[in-house]
């Protein structure tokens, strides 16, 4: 049996005296794309972020390459929810891609004329080759998720984890999206994504992870949507909680 | 008499144009973290520096240096934690800073209120040879650490959780930038003092950013605009005779005014343009990405 790309044992974490994950086992073997699905609040976002070490665990184990104490960050692209606001510094499209390389190439070098390949075949990937120059705030939230996404790949990781990345996307940048993200897969890469619903997604995906209530509730095929989940123009979309609170400094 | 007849009048503007390319060069990374104001506590908690170095008799910079440093850190520290409480941390840090810094500087010596308010608010005269070599080599320190290691304190302001994610030592990174204000604001006290240094860092960045659209554009605008605020700042204050932070700063506002009122009028009149035009082709709308209240 091979080593898993992710491995998750009895995981227990939170916040503060919160428990949000309880006793969470799962693990995620090369080339799968396993999807994360279950209500707000149920702590899907939480078992992400305990995986890429972003929350602390209580209790538990997380490997990573059958390694607990990984360190080659540059094997993992990850896509968060959204583009912090940022304070209005602007900042083009190539550039926070660009921001995608540094760790890898280490962060005493500039960029070079492989950097700036990588950057411009992740943005032909994402189709946002001709908004490079753009401040990514004129960019809509689904032409920002994909400057994300692509930020993610200039990397060349071996996997991906995404949190969330088509809740609230117009079509165009789904489908750009799922093309990008067959792409990934097809190249021999992992996937490991949170979302509310599949979408454009659902035929890449191997395998699905519902969590509820801090555990999993179920671990195997896609459940078909039922109610009114299942029309077919249901659109599912919830408003978010700003994704940055207002520093201490304030906005 | 010329403004250059003294020599004292070379080393202020020596010194104001070092200040004016590195404080906007490392305030973007403030400004990007939504930390607009640190260089000002760090400025207050300089003062106590000023006034050990003064009670000791020994160079206040030195000692400005390291205590703004530790204050600098202990506040990234602070601000790591992410907490509400932390608020209440920092207003502690500055206070302490600056009633600390008065009352030291008072025990210090009789001349010392004339000494405090070059302190706080910066003098023409007061810049000494070895103060400008000070300014310079730090200066230049600072400088060449803001613009080498751009990409990943870039990346490391720009998305704090990503960076971390992707493998970068963000928490060195914060910590240096911390230390980098505190040198910045220390090397700047003689000339822009203590309570104006925040302005230079901040001030330019948010003009340039307002014209500006990427990171780099925002940076090398910044710096063009921080030094001409900074050079012309020396010779206004000369002719005028007016304090030399107070008018640097003065200027630097103007220039951000200026421009936002350009922008403004342009956008008015690009707009005006693109009616008499007719009508535009309606794009191509996305949806909205966020719909509320749907049925």
């Amino acid at each position: 049996m091979t080593t898993p790309v992710v491995e998750v044992a009895r995981a227990v974490a939170g916040y503060d005296d919160r428990v949000v994950l309880r006793d969470v086992s799962l693990a995620v073997e090369a080339g799968e794309v396993v999807a994360i699905l279950g209500a707000n609040g149920s702590g899907k976002s939480t078992l992400v972020r305990a995986i890429l070490r972003l929350v602390p665990l209580i209790s538990g184990r997380v490997a990573l390459f059958g390694d607990p104490r990984f360190r080659s960050w540059q094997r993992i692209g990850y896509v968060p929810q959204r583009l912090g606001a940022g304070a209005g510094v602007p900042a083009t499209v190539r550039e926070v891609v660009g921001s995608g390389l540094v760790a890898r190439r280490g962060i005493f070098r500039l960029p070079g004329a492989a950097d700036r390949a990588a950057v411009s075949n992740a943005l032909a990937a994402v189709g946002l080759a001709d908004r490079a120059g753009d401040p990514v705030a004129s960019l809509s939230g689904g032409q920002q998720q994909r400057t994300l996404i692509a930020r993610a790949l200039a990397g060349r990781p071996d996997l991906l984890v995404l949190d969330e990345p088509t809740a609230g996307v117009d079509a165009a940048s789904q489908a750009a999206f799922a093309g990008a993200l067959r792409t990934f897969v097809d190249g021999g890469g992992t996937v490991l994504l949170v979302a509310h619903e599949l979408g454009p997604l659902a035929p890449l995906v191997s395998r699905c992870v519902v969590v509820h209530n801090g555990t999993i509730a179920h671990d195997g095929d896609v459940p078909e949507p039922a109610g009114h989940h299942a029309d077919p123009g249901h659109d599912h979309v919830h408003p978010h909680a700003p994704a940055d609170p207002p520093g201490m400094w304030g906005a | 008499m010329s403004i250059f007849a003294n020599e004292f009048m070379i080393r202020a503007f020596i010194g104001a144009v070092v200040i004016g390319l590195t404080a906007p060069a490392l305030g973007i990374y403030l400004v990007q973290r939504r930390m607009s104001l640190i260089g000002d506590g760090v400025g207050h908690v300089a003062l106590t520096g000023v006034g050990v170095g003064l009670l000791l008799d020994r160079s206040p910079v030195l000692t400005a240096v390291i205590v703004s440093a530790a204050g600098a850190v202990a506040i990234e520290l602070i601000r790591e934690r992410g907490r509400t409480s932390g608020d209440l941390a920092l207003a502690l840090l500055f206070y302490g800073g600056i009633a600390g810094g008065v009352m030291l500087v008072g025990l210090s010596g009789s001349r010392s209120n004339a000494n405090l308010m070059t302190y706080l608010f910066g003098s023409l005269a007061t810049t000494s040879r070895s103060d400008l070599i000070v300014i310079i080599v730090l200066g230049a320190v600072v400088l060449g650490l803001a613009l080498g290691l751009r990409p990943a304190l870039f990346a490391a302001s720009h998305d704090e959780e990503y960076a971390r994610v992707s493998g970068l030592p963000v928490r060195a990174l914060n910590l240096l930038v911390a230390v980098m204000t505190a040198v910045t604001v220390t090397i700047s006290m003689r000339a822009v003092g203590l309570l104006l240094v925040s302005a230079l860092m901040v001030v330019p960045v948010a003009t340039a950013q307002q014209v500006a659209r990427g990171f780099v554009a925002t940076l090398g605008l910044a710096m063009v605009l921080g030094v001409a605020a900074a050079g012309s700042g020396v010779w206004l204050a000369w002719e005028i005779d007016t304090a030399l932070g107070a008018t640097i700063v003065v200027l630097a506002i103007a220039g951000f005014v200026v421009v936002a009122l350009a922008v403004a009028v342009t956008r008015a009149l690009r707009r005006r343009a693109a009616l008499r035009a007719g009508p535009a082709p309606v794009p191509a709308a996305e949806p909205h990405e966020v719909l509320l209240d749907r049925r």
